[in-house]
């Protein structure tokens, strides 16, 4: 097991490549659904305040 | 049996249908990733010259091959959205423009990190490197433009002008290769006669696959919300349950 995340000595290339990736993948589905609530919540506030 | 194409092309009812699609998107891709990664990792051989850095390739193709694609896609819809005036066109446009950027960042990410070791450089004014790096900037001149402009549709007609402009640098990446003399390698994938291992032809559409379904999945999440942002006045958005709570 430690013979596969060693990576024959390119381990830092490997899983830093694939590591970024999956970060970037990571914050972007978090951003994506944060602006949809975020924009979701404006609009009943926006709503409220026509009431 | 009489379709109606254009349905879809009102936000009001698109908004609907891209609800609809992206669980199915989303799962499509995990499971595409889940198997596309254990043929990267497992199964696919050893490289002879490059030993287990060539990994790096199952990731900064895809994403390289992506970041031009969605450059060409956003310029067509940002381009409809000039011509036609279709609001909907603009908004997937801008919808794309940030996923387009993030697959730059990752090519030429995961380039730097494979460029090392086999080159000795993190990185190099090459051409094939040069020109992916303007691709990002387009990218990121697209949405700094875009949401300098507070009129929508204004921001809209301005940014696809810089889109299209600027879709002259998508061949000039691809061909780069050919070219000029660069140290990047040649194509990877080629129609005729590849050099590769099938397991590696394999994990690689695998994971191409698995890129485009999350590029779908992310792109119209996004493109919700901003259906939702612009069309925030009209009746149909008021009615909607996610709205009425």
């Amino acid at each position: 097991m430690s013979e596969f995340f060693a990576m024959n000595g390119y381990a830092f290339y490997v899983w830093g490549s694939y590591g970024l990736a999956l970060l970037i993948f990571i914050i972007e589905i978090a951003l994506v659904r944060h602006k949809r609530k975020i924009t979701l919540q404006q609009l009943r506030l926006m709503r409220d305040a026509e009431e | 049996m009489a379709i109606n194409w254009f349905k879809y092309s009102a936000p009001s009812s698109f908004y609907g249908l891209a609800g609809k699609l992206v669980p199915w998107f989303a799962w499509s891709s995990a499971i595409l990733f889940a198997i596309g990664l254990y043929i990267s990792f497992f199964v696919a051989p050893t490289d002879a010259t490059q030993s287990e850095a060539y990994r790096i390739m199952f990731i900064h193709v895809p994403a390289s091959i992506l970041s031009m694609f969605i450059y060409l896609v956003m310029a067509v819809y940002a381009a409809l959205g000039l011509v036609l005036n279709t609001r909907l066109s603009s908004m997937m446009a801008t919808a794309l423009a940030p996923t387009g950027a993030l697959f730059a960042i990752i090519a030429l990410w995961t380039g730097a990190l494979w460029g090392k070791p086999m080159w000795g450089a993190w990185w190099v004014w090459d051409a094939r490197l040069t020109s992916e790096l303007i691709l990002l900037f387009l990218y990121l001149g697209f949405i700094a433009l875009h949401s300098s402009i507070d009129d929508p549709r204004r921001a809209d007609r301005a940014a696809a002008l810089l889109a299209i402009v600027g879709s002259v640098n998508v061949p000039i990446i691809y061909f780069s290769v050919n070219w000029w003399n660069t140290l990047h390698q040649g194509a990877t994938i080629k129609f005729t006669g590849t050099s590769m291992h099938v397991s590696m032809q394999q994990a690689l559409l695998l994971m191409m696959l698995a890129c485009w379904f999350y590029v779908f999945a992310v792109t119209l999440m996004r493109v919700r919300s901003i259906i939702l942002e612009r069309e925030r006045n009209t009746q149909w958005v008021a009615e909607l349950e996610e709205v009425k709570l």
